[in-house]
Formats: structure tokens, sequence, C-alpha cells
């Protein structure tokens, strides 16, 4: 079943119960939270993901509780966890919903070793992934949304770009964008029929929101794509579109500092990245408005 | 649990069961051990694709893992050659090293060593040289490591972020058990093909992982520890003799209670093969009242950390041998004085 086809008082229930299966990807999890907002922001966000009816084996099983005792009274907090492991303290229950989202990408990048992951954005388009890695502020994220929301790309992820260890191929795993600050309005702006979540005010990364997968992203979740292009993105306000080439050195060794799990593999872990730094046009990019960037990117996909 | 007695039982599991199975494994930490154990007996394959790849990536972590911990090794070894001619590893360390069943699949925090008691001071010099430095802790804290426990302070490599454990002794100087550090020195075994690497002699490993088990109070990872206790004891039972040598020294370093409790639980849960005069022998054994509590508390103790194995007295029973342990660690006449001044101290800075 697609989740936005049962009603939303069954998704809370089920939320409250035993739990909500959905398939992210090539992940399974069950999740459970009794909180109004988890509850509603799943309901919006992973609407064109598929559930699972049946009992049966789940990846990840994963809850945000309320508090209880004095807590439940005073300053709500909530609290992550994934079978007794947590690698948040109790925050305010308003922050359920990233919390969620955050603990699920935690669950994923310390445990998914089937696949190197890197902390980067991934894209596709003519079946070719450009991968945006970036430091917090670079705008990563914000070209990732205008990209995929208005520019004609694919969504494989936003936080975490999976790549198979075994065929050196990106896994989609497409689930919602996380933007800050003005990037939320910037967002609203330019891709109109963007579905947001609710803003959440004062986390540990200031104000955000996140944006829904498009449909098309989700549907074609089992659509692997070969590397094509490593692009690190810098937002500079006023700056004009720069697009320069990066040495393959350098994006090796940033591509590597920015991956989760690359230790983790060893030798292994430096062959894969080897292997798709090898096939990749490896690019610095400058921009300050998405409209030079949906350009750029559009003439970059003719290019393979 | 059933599954770790009996991989075979693979064969039989729903994917309703792997997600239990999976769950409870890796609350456990025994998911790697589990891989390793169907990877030996062939039964793989056997397993549902989705749970296998936990197994899998459980595995590819434990190995990582051991490579950290030989690179360690090495770099206490260089930190502390002039210092001490053998390093003597002790627990996790020890097993990896040595090649012992129970390092396949574990993963473990810090480098347990061993050193002469006069040699503290030295061996603590030498690893701050090599980078290894304290964590932040409080006068009264250092103090009690360093007048009762049988270890320092832990220390922590600035750059690796790597934790070693200094132990003079197996326990805490003011314990119940009472037992003699330069005997154990003098029974360590080199490992072969390592460069002055020693491990305890069969026995002492064995004995000095059941203190660990069950005098020290904390259970969060004690059905693994169990497990690996359950292989160590199937390996060297391969040896003529062992089990005899196993009783006697336990005999001798005043450590028939936690051998007791060890053979009783690893044979209840695990089927280790203890022959059946030993599991009867009054060596160890407490008085049936107190063997009946210990058998329920523990019970307890040694199930699965996972939600779905807890039930009412899963907490009582951790905290009650939690009191245990401080208990045998410290006699009251120390014990008293020691929380009183903590609570005064308390006090006193709040005003």
């Amino acid at each position: 079943m697609i989740l936005s086809s049962i009603p939303g008082g069954e998704v809370a229930r089920r939320l409250r119960g035993d739990g909500l299966s959905l398939r992210l990807g090539p992940f399974t999890a069950a999740i459970r939270s009794p909180i109004a907002s988890v509850a509603e922001g799943i309901a919006a966000l992973y609407a064109d993901n598929e559930t699972l009816e049946e009992p049966g084996f789940r990846d990840f099983h994963l809850s945000v509780d309320a508090s209880g005792g004095l807590r439940r009274w005073v300053r709500r907090q909530c609290r992550f966890d994934f079978d007794g492991a947590s690698p948040f303290k109790p925050l305010p229950v308003a922050h359920a919903l990233p919390i969620l989202e955050w603990g699920l990408n935690w669950c994923i990048a310390s445990n998914a070793h089937r696949y190197l992951i890197i902390h980067a954005a991934a894209i596709e388009r003519g079946g070719r992934v450009a991968i945006l890695p970036g430091e917090p502020g670079a705008g990563k994220s914000t070209l990732c949304a205008g990209l995929v929301g208005s520019g004609g790309w694919r969504l494989l992820s936003d936080e975490l770009s999976l790549i198979d260890m075994a065929t050196g191929r990106f896994i989609p795993l497409a689930r919602p964008i996380s933007l800050k600050k003005e990037s939320i309005e910037i967002i609203r702006g330019f891709v109109p029929d963007a579905v947001l979540s609710r803003e959440t005010h004062d986390t540990t990364k200031g104000r955000v929101a996140l944006v829904k997968a498009t449909a098309d992203s989700v549907r074609r979740a089992g659509e692997t794509a070969a590397a094509g292009w490593i692009i690190f993105p810098r937002f500079v306000p006023g700056a004009p579109p720069i697009l320069e080439r990066q040495s393959k050195a350098a994006a090796f060794i940033e591509l590597a500092t920015n991956a989760f799990n690359y230790s983790i593999h060893g030798k292994r872990g430096f062959t894969v990245v080897a292997d798709v730094v090898e096939t990749c046009e490896c690019y610095r990019f400058t921009y300050c408005s998405l409209d030079d960037a949906v350009q750029v990117f559009a003439s970059l996909a003719l290019t393979r | 649990m059933a599954l770790i007695r009996h991989p075979e039982q693979a064969r039989a599991l729903d994917s309703v069961g792997w997600d239990v199975t999976i769950r409870q494994a890796r609350a456990a930490g025994l998911l790697a051990r589990l891989y390793g154990l169907l990877t030996a007996r062939g039964l793989l394959d056997a397993v549902p694709e989705a749970p296998r790849r936990h197994l899998h990536e459980a595995d590819v972590v434990a190995r990582k893992h051991a490579r950290d911990v030989r690179w360690e090794v090495v770099c206490i070894r260089r930190a502390l050659a002039g210092v001490v001619d053998r390093v003597l590893l002790l627990k996790g360390a020890a097993y990896l090293l040595a090649d012992l069943a129970p390092a396949r699949g574990r993963v473990f925090n810090d480098i347990d060593i061993l050193v002469p008691r006069e040699m503290l001071q030295d061996v603590e010099n030498a690893l701050q040289i090599g980078g290894w430095v304290f964590g932040k802790l409080d006068p009264a804290d250092n103090e009690y490591y360093r007048r009762w426990m049988h270890q320092i302070p832990p220390m922590t490599h600035v750059a690796r972020q790597t934790a070693v454990d200094v132990h003079h002794t197996l326990v805490p100087l003011t314990a119940r058990p009472r037992l003699d550090p330069q005997s154990l020195r003098d029974s360590a075994r080199p490992v072969p093909g390592e460069a002055a690497i020693d491990v305890l002699a069969p026995e002492d490993m064995v004995l000095h992982s059941a203190v660990h088990l069950f005098n020290e109070g904390e259970f969060g990872r004690g059905l693994r520890d169990l497990c690996d206790l359950d292989l160590l004891l199937r390996h060297f039972a391969a040896a003529l003799g062992f089990w005899e040598r196993l009783a006697a020294r336990a005999v001798a370093l005043d450590l028939t209670r936690p051998l007791f409790y060890l053979l009783r639980h690893a044979a209840r849960l695990l089927e280790t093969p203890v022959p059946a005069e030993l599991l009867a022998s009054p060596l160890g054994r407490p008085a049936a009242p107190v063997l009946a509590l210990m058998d329920a508390l523990l019970g307890q103790a040694l199930r699965p950390s996972h939600a779905s194995c807890r039930d009412g007295m899963t907490g009582v029973a951790l905290f009650l041998l939690y009191v245990r342990s401080h208990y045998l660690r410290m006699p009251l006449r120390l014990l008293l004085p020691h929380l009183l001044r903590k609570a005064y101290t308390r006090r006193f800075q709040d005003e």
C-alpha cells in the first residue's frame, strides 16, 4: 500500500501501536511514536512511500517517545530510541520530527556497511549521478532541493549517499531534504509546489523544515545509477556562477573524509572511492542563485 | 539465544523470528559472533537476505575493530619499550592476539594490560609521553582508584581516542578474594609470532574473566561475556587435565566462588561441556539460600539487554547484583566512611 492511501487517523494509530512499517529506499523501518507532530510529519513527507502490511523482518525499529513523569507537564521532552541505543539526549518534544529524521540517518550511517556511505547529496539525470558533498552552510541541501524541485533532477539522497560496495552503483534513498533557516524561504519561492513540513524552531541546527522527496524520486527508488560528477558547491552571496575543474586527487581526499564508514572498509573502501572518482568529472561550483544553478547543471547533464 | 547454542536452528526461523533475533543480538553485542557461528557451519545461506546483511555488516565492523586493536597493541608495546620487557595483555586484546575463539566477532572498548605494581609510575609516565592522557577526574575518584582499585584510572590516546586500562592485579585491593599478581605473571605465556607480547595462562584467563563477569556488577554485556567464556572453556578443554588445573588454580587464587557461578551458568545457558563431577562439587558452592537467590538474580542479568527479554524483575535483579559487587569490592569499614565523606563534601559544597 502507499501511505497516502491510508487515512491519517490510521497512520497515527499504527505509530502509537505496534509501529508503522515503511519502505525507505533499500531499507525497511518500523516506526513508533505517540507524538502528533511525528504522525502529521510522516503522513505528509512519506505520502508516496510503500507501507509493509505483513509482519516480518524490518531493518530498523525506531521510536520517538514523549517523556513521562514530571516531564509530561513541564517542558515536555522526547527521546529517540533504536533498540535501546540513542545518539541524542532527550530534546524538547517540539523537535520530535527532525529528531526522527536525524535518528534514522544515524541508524543508517552507523550500521548499513553494505554501502560506502558519504555525507553528500546525490541527484541523478540521464542515468548519471551528481554527488554534492558539502560542509554545513555550503548550500548543499538548498541546491539539491532546487535542482530536484525545478531542475529536472531525481533525488537519490540529501544527506547520505549510498554506494553499493559490490557494484559501485548509487542506491536511491529518496528521503526528505532537511533545510535550514533562510533556505526554507528560498525553496518555498523557487519550488512553489514543494511539500514542506512545519518548521521546527531552535533545534541544534537552528530553524529547520523538511522537504518531501518528489513522487517521481520515491517511485523510482529501485533504480540505481552510475557516478557521473563530483561537485563541491559553495554558496557565495552576489557571486556569479562559476564551475571550475577540481583535481581528482583533491576530490578523492574530500570524498574519503566525507565518508562515514571509509575506514571501516579498509582497503576495499579505498578502492570504491578511487573507482568513483576515476569515473567522475570533478568540479567546484560557486553560486548565489538557483536559476543559475539549474542552467549550469542542465548543460552539465548534456555533456555525458 | 537458542541460536548461539544451536546455530542449526537458523533454518527454522521465519522472517518474524529473524526480526527479533537480529534486534536481540545487536543489543547483546553478539551480531558478529552469530555471523561467525553461522558461517562456520555453512548456515549463512539459510538466512534470508535482509537479516543476513545485518550479520555481514556486523562482521565488517568487527574486522575493522580487530585491525585497530592489533595496531594499538603495537603502539602500546613501542611506548613501553625500555620500561617493561614484555607487555601482558588481558581480556579482549589477549583473545585477539592469541587468536582465541572469543576474539572472532568481538568488539570491545579498551585494551587492558597487567604490569607489576612497582612499575606503575614508570608505565604511566611512558604512556603519557606516548600520548595517552587521563580523563577529567576529581581528586576523590583519583584517590579511590589509586588506593583501592586493581587498576589506575583509564588513559585515552589524544589522537586516536583509544583507551588503555593499566592493571596491577585482577581484583580491587580491598576485595574479598585476594590474589597474588606475581603468580599470574609467572604463569603467563608468550603469544606465538608476536614480539614481547604475553597473555595469561589458560586457567588464569578463564578465572579473570569469571571474576570480571560475576563480581563487577555490570551486566550490560553479561550474556556476551558468558558466551566468550563458553568459547574459551570449550577451546581450553581440549587439553588434557584442563578442568583439574582450573579447579586447583581457583583454589590457589581464592577465586572458587566466581568459578562456581561461571560453570553453573555456562552449563545451564550455553551447554558448556563442564565435567559433571566438577559441576556437582562443593568447590565454591554457596549455602543453599544464597545459591537460590543468586540463581534467580543471574538468571535475570544474563539475558540479552533488549526490551523483549526484560520483565518487571530485571531492574531489581541488576540493582541487587550491583549492590553485591560493591559489597565484594570494599569491606563495610571502608565503604561506610567513604560514602559518609562523599555525602558530607557534597553538602558542604552546596552551601
